[in-house]
């Protein structure tokens, strides 16, 4: 235990040290974590505060002001679902709905085996060819029921 | 002789499939061993014929669409190299009427040209407007844009021209130009399309800003929503950075400039300016109080211009063409293009660049071809999740930012989202506030408060609990919100929700019966 918090204390270190020289570095510092450890762990952002001469309340208040920012990992995968209002006119309730029930969780939470977190997202810039998703890193549009079964089954193999 | 063909790299052509197609067609060249490359080009924005294969021949380049992976070995059994006729064959691509219809002049290259190729970029008149640039003083750059009639493509409207002035008289140690890429609406993809597809355009444009108002560092912040796109940005910004458009000479001349990606973390308040500059600045995206104008104090306190990325991009084509040559497009206060995005609940969704002045219904109906259901179309959200619900009574208005101001609604980024007859606008105004809530960045009352009010407002009317009152406490619940908000964010959140009870009030008076079978 002792030994890996060392560890994410330097990585993190290395990072900030890395990022610190930046105009505004907080979100970069923040992102760059976030990569790194899949997460921001929270006893990274005294060590923020210190680098950048800021208050530990400041960097807290950044920290939990952006929707993308973890405070603990998320599943193996990551399905974002599109909740505004081009996928909306195209089904997209409907589809979100189907998506918590075949995950059995609700939005923001992770599958009891760790495979799968669920997040809404409010736009991917894919409104033309509506509902869209995106899967880790695959942009995904025209999502229909059918692809949602697949993509359900696919994360948890 | 090499034969060309082209697969984008959109992600709105890769969220269809284009990477499986380009794959495929790459191991049926390799296969069938002839002499072809693949470009990996953005996207024309027809969405609908999305992945769209390319093949260029002496006559043109020869379209197909939309291409599945398992379509590709039949295509070039069929002669797709030398545009060979198929089912899915759309002849010349110029010439189908979706393009040949439009006015393309901030979008003029994106789907045709190699995004990351700065020779294709020179070979399609780039750095033209740049080069211009060069021989022109400060004051002449402005006036240029200022002649052009060029307002924020962002929403607001503002004339592009006058915000540039003010930060070329205004005196710093340090200036700054910041692009607004938080293209956050619903509906909306220009920004996303220009920087996947024609980056240097935006690199372009955000120079000569910097040249015209005294500014050496550039930034633009986009979302993280959007990861292709800011790959194909820091891809062209270092191919830029390497061929000297960008650095501490500029094409050669005496001016530096470089320009930095920065990415947002989720929150669609950052797309107001003032929340921008304190998401980039380090800070929560909390909206500043105006004034002082970013133009006096913006970034880190410095004269910055803060521009939307469509906004940018447009003016190397003024500095290229000449002022007259932009203004003569458009009509009444809305000078030059608009990039339509047609989206939603519509046949042919995608970009549709053209002058200011056409009707709704023309867009809605004639270029986006009605619902993609082909039931009949009941409601157009114009503008984002802050802009208005037009109702088909609204269908002459013609897209002009004052005529839609005159109509309570706002044109917004531009972006159109159709909704068919089985939508529920009571709903709809459910969201707009429910959407304002999640995202107020909290600083004002009117907005962290009454949209939570507004949503709990809706929900009663949805119950069926003396829904006359509750409609006069929610038309009474928008004023307040938009009077007293600080930003647009609650200012135009009663948008769509007074557009959606003004226009459809029969949803706002449901049946129980009826909300149930919905």
């Amino acid at each position: 235990m002792q030994s890996a918090s060392t560890d994410i204390a330097s990585r993190a270190i290395g990072i900030i040290d890395q990022l610190k020289g930046k105009e505004g570095p907080l979100l970069p510092i923040l992102h760059e974590l976030q990569d790194e450890f899949g997460y921001v762990p929270p006893e990274t952002l005294p060590l923020i505060a210190q680098a950048l001469n800021i208050s530990r309340a400041e960097v807290h208040g950044v920290f939990t002001f952006y929707h993308d920012y973890r405070d603990h990992p998320a599943g193996r995968h990551v399905l974002k679902l599109c909740r505004a209002e081009a996928c909306q006119s195209m089904g997209g309730d409907a589809l979100a709905d189907r998506a918590r029930q075949l995950l059995g969780i609700d939005w923001h939470g992770t599958t009891a085996d760790g495979a799968v977190t669920l997040e809404p997202v409010y736009c991917l810039g894919l409104c033309a060819c509506a509902p869209a998703a995106m899967l880790d890193d695959e942009v995904i549009g025209r999502l229909d029921a059918e692809q949602l079964e697949e993509i359900a089954a696919e994360v948890r193999l | 002789m090499t034969i060309t063909f082209y697969v984008p790299r959109d992600s709105g052509a890769l969220a269809l499939g284009a990477e499986k197609v380009a794959r495929s067609l790459q191991t049926e060249i390799d296969t069938r061993n002839f002499d072809a490359r693949i470009v990996r080009n953005g996207s024309r924005g027809m969405y609908w014929l999305e992945p769209m294969i390319e093949v260029e021949t002496p006559n043109g380049r020869i379209a197909y669409g939309p291409v599945k992976a398992s379509d590709v070995a039949a295509l070039l059994d069929n002669g797709m190299a030398e545009g060979g006729v198929h089912p899915l064959w759309l002849g010349l691509i110029d010439h189908h009427p979706f393009l040949a219809k439009q006015t393309r002049l901030t979008f003029a290259r994106c789907g045709i040209t190699d995004p990351v190729s700065l020779e294709d970029y020179r070979a399609h008149d780039g750095l033209k407007g740049l080069e211009n640039a060069l021989k022109l003083t400060p004051s002449e750059i402005v006036a240029q844009v200022t002649e052009s009639g060029l307002r924020g493509r962002g929403g607001a409207g503002f004339p592009t021209g006058i915000k540039w002035k003010t930060v070329l008289e205004t005196t710093g140690s340090q200036k700054y130009i910041v692009c607004n890429a938080d293209e956050g609406d619903s509906g909306t993809f220009a920004d996303r399309m220009i920087m996947e597809g024609d980056p240097f355009v935006l690199i372009e444009g955000m120079t000569i800003a910097g040249i015209a108002v005294g500014a050496t560092k550039g930034y633009i912040y986009t979302r993280s929503e959007y990861p292709h796109a800011i790959a194909v940005m820091n891809e062209a910004l270092e191919i830029a950075r390497e061929d000297g458009v960008l650095g501490s000479s500029v094409l050669g001349s005496s001016y530096a400039f470089d320009i930095e990606v920065r990415v947002g973390a989720g929150a669609y308040v950052c797309g107001e300016e003032t929340a921008l500059l304190e998401s980039l600045e380090g800070r929560r995206g909390i909206v500043r109080a105006k004034p002082p104008l970013p133009a006096h104090k913006g970034l880190f306190g410095k004269p910055t211009v803060i521009n939307n990325v469509i906004s940018l991009a447009s003016v190397p084509v003024i500095l290229d063409k000449g002022a007259p040559f932009y203004k003569d497009f458009g009509m009444g206060r809305s000078r030059g293009t608009i990039p339509l995005q047609i989206a939603g609940n519509v046949k042919h969704g995608g970009l549709f660049e053209a002058a200011f002045g056409l009707t709704l219904g023309e867009i809605v109906e004639d270029i986006g071809g009605g619902t993609a259901t082909g039931r009949p179309v009941k409601a157009v959200q114009v503008g984002g999740p802050l802009g208005a619900y037009f109702p088909r009574e609204l269908f002459d208005t013609p897209f002009d930012y004052e005529a839609f101001t005159a109509k309570d609604g706002l044109i917004g980024h531009a972006g159109l989202v159709v909704f068919d007859d089985s939508v529920d606008m009571l709903k709809q105004a459910r969201f707009a506030m429910e959407f304002c809530a999640i995202e107020s960045c909290g600083k004002c009352t009117p907005c962290r408060i009454g949209s939570t009010r507004g949503v709990e407002v809706v929900d009663r009317i949805s119950a069926n609990i003396e829904p006359e009152k509750q409609i006069e406490v929610l038309t009474d619940l928008c004023h307040t919100m938009k009077f007293g908000s600080l930003c647009a964010l609650g200012g135009f959140t009663p948008y769509p929700v007074m557009s959606a009870l003004t226009h459809f009030p029969e949803d706002f008076r449901p049946a129980p019966i009826a909300v149930a079978a919905e």
